[in-house]
């Protein structure tokens, strides 16, 4: 996980990346070991100047998660990773941002 | 004579008097069954029935408990205590009643066995010993068929009302109506989540509106749930409108301090909707000309 970390941000400084997305659609459970290593790499994107979106979260996932108690009030989330590429196109200032309509969605 | 044998005569002679017996109502059948039905009318049971389908009924309940005497098998009272529960339930016929009814029965033979053995004492215990152990199995298995029964028709309306009571509606491409109607318990708010975040995942919505309108009362319980519900929605990338709480629901909640902070509320559904459709980018213009 450090090693993966590690690297992530690597990668941010070398394509000067203005956003990332963590596609966890493949996960069965997100337990709070788990969203805080998440809410970590949002932050450590975001002290290198890119915004991270947590995408495909699982109904069953969200709702144990919520029932752990896990609060994720920090995350930027969206439904997939279309959605998050358009999360990020509305929310970050690469030239390649689409016009799309102005919506004040999930922060 | 010892101890079983002792007990091998009591019940021989338990089967030699049960056949009387059964021959003893069978004989007097129309007159205790009129008997019968007349202290029912008396005793204002069954109400709900006419008095035709009340002599159908009381003459299979009295064959059915002679024979139930007879053979001392239950299966086939229980069989038709099950099928006249199913019958009489939807009508609104009440535990105490049934129960009633066939106390009643007991009694009426139980005194016509008295007027016919009352000259032999000992035999008339003997008869009575026969006799009740056998009413009150007969009672027994009515009464728990008829509570069998409308436990299973209660179960049954549960299900239907849970399933009924919490659609997820699409009303605009990305755009979810969740309307609440009726009390929310733990068990229904966990599905109503459930379903909500299905509903999110195969609409790809992006705003759901929650309208509370038809929910009489949020407690702490339900309030802490609408908050988990809208987290989830969150992380799913969906923001949740809740509309309609009540003068005295908002009350409560800031009385007992449920934190409410985190959740956008509007008025009324139509706010509701509209903020929604502002989120989502649309505008609504009233074409003119149309209505005067």
């Amino acid at each position: 996980m450090e090693r993966f970390q590690h690297d992530l941000i690597q990668e941010i400084g070398q394509h000067r990346s203005s956003g990332v997305i963590i596609d966890v659609g493949a996960l069965d459970v997100l337990d709070s070991f788990g969203s805080r290593t998440l809410g970590n790499i949002a932050e450590m994107s975001r002290l290198r100047g890119a915004l991270t979106v947590i995408v495909g979260i699982q109904p069953d996932v969200a709702f144990a998660m919520v029932e752990l108690g896990i609060h994720a009030d920090s995350m930027h989330t969206a439904l997939d990773l279309e959605e998050g590429l358009a999360y990020l196109g509305r929310h970050t200032s690469t030239p390649s941002a689409p016009a799309s309509p102005p919506f004040r969605g999930a922060p | 004579m010892n101890e079983a044998s002792r007990a091998q005569a009591a019940s021989d002679e338990e089967q030699e008097l049960l056949p009387q017996l059964v021959a003893h109502l069978r004989e007097h059948r129309t007159r205790l069954r009129q008997e019968w039905a007349t202290r029912i009318h008396d005793a204002h049971l069954l109400e709900a029935m006419s008095p035709q389908e009340m002599e159908l009924e009381t003459t299979s309940v009295y064959d059915n408990y002679v024979e139930v005497l007879e053979t001392g098998s239950v299966e086939a009272l229980q069989h038709y205590a099950r099928d006249l529960s199913e019958r009489i339930i939807p009508r609104g016929v009440e535990t105490q009643e049934v129960v009633g009814i066939v106390l009643l029965l007991r009694d009426a033979l139980a005194r016509s066995l008295f007027k016919k053995y009352q000259q032999d004492f000992a035999l008339l215990n003997r008869v009575l010993d026969a006799y009740e152990p056998a009413a009150n199995r007969i009672a027994n298995t009515v009464a728990v068929s008829f509570v069998d029964e409308r436990e299973r028709v209660i179960r049954q309306q549960q299900d239907a009302i849970r399933e009924l009571s919490t659609p997820v509606l699409p009303v605009r491409e990305r755009l979810l109506i969740l309307p609440i109607v009726g009390v929310l318990d733990t068990e229904r708010a966990r599905q109503l989540t459930e379903q909500l975040l299905i509903g999110i995942r195969t609409h790809r919505a992006k705003v759901v509106v929650i309208d509370i309108t038809g929910a009489p009362d949020v407690d702490e319980a339900v309030a802490n749930h609408l908050v988990r519900t809208v987290d989830a929605s969150r992380l799913m990338g969906a923001s949740v409108i809740i509309t309609g709480l009540s003068p005295e629901i908002a009350q409560t909640l800031v009385t007992i301090g449920v934190d409410l902070s985190k959740m956008n509320t509007i008025g009324d559904l139509q706010g509701g909707l509209e903020e929604a459709e502002r989120l989502i980018g649309y505008t609504m213009r009233r074409q003119d000309g149309l209505v005067e």
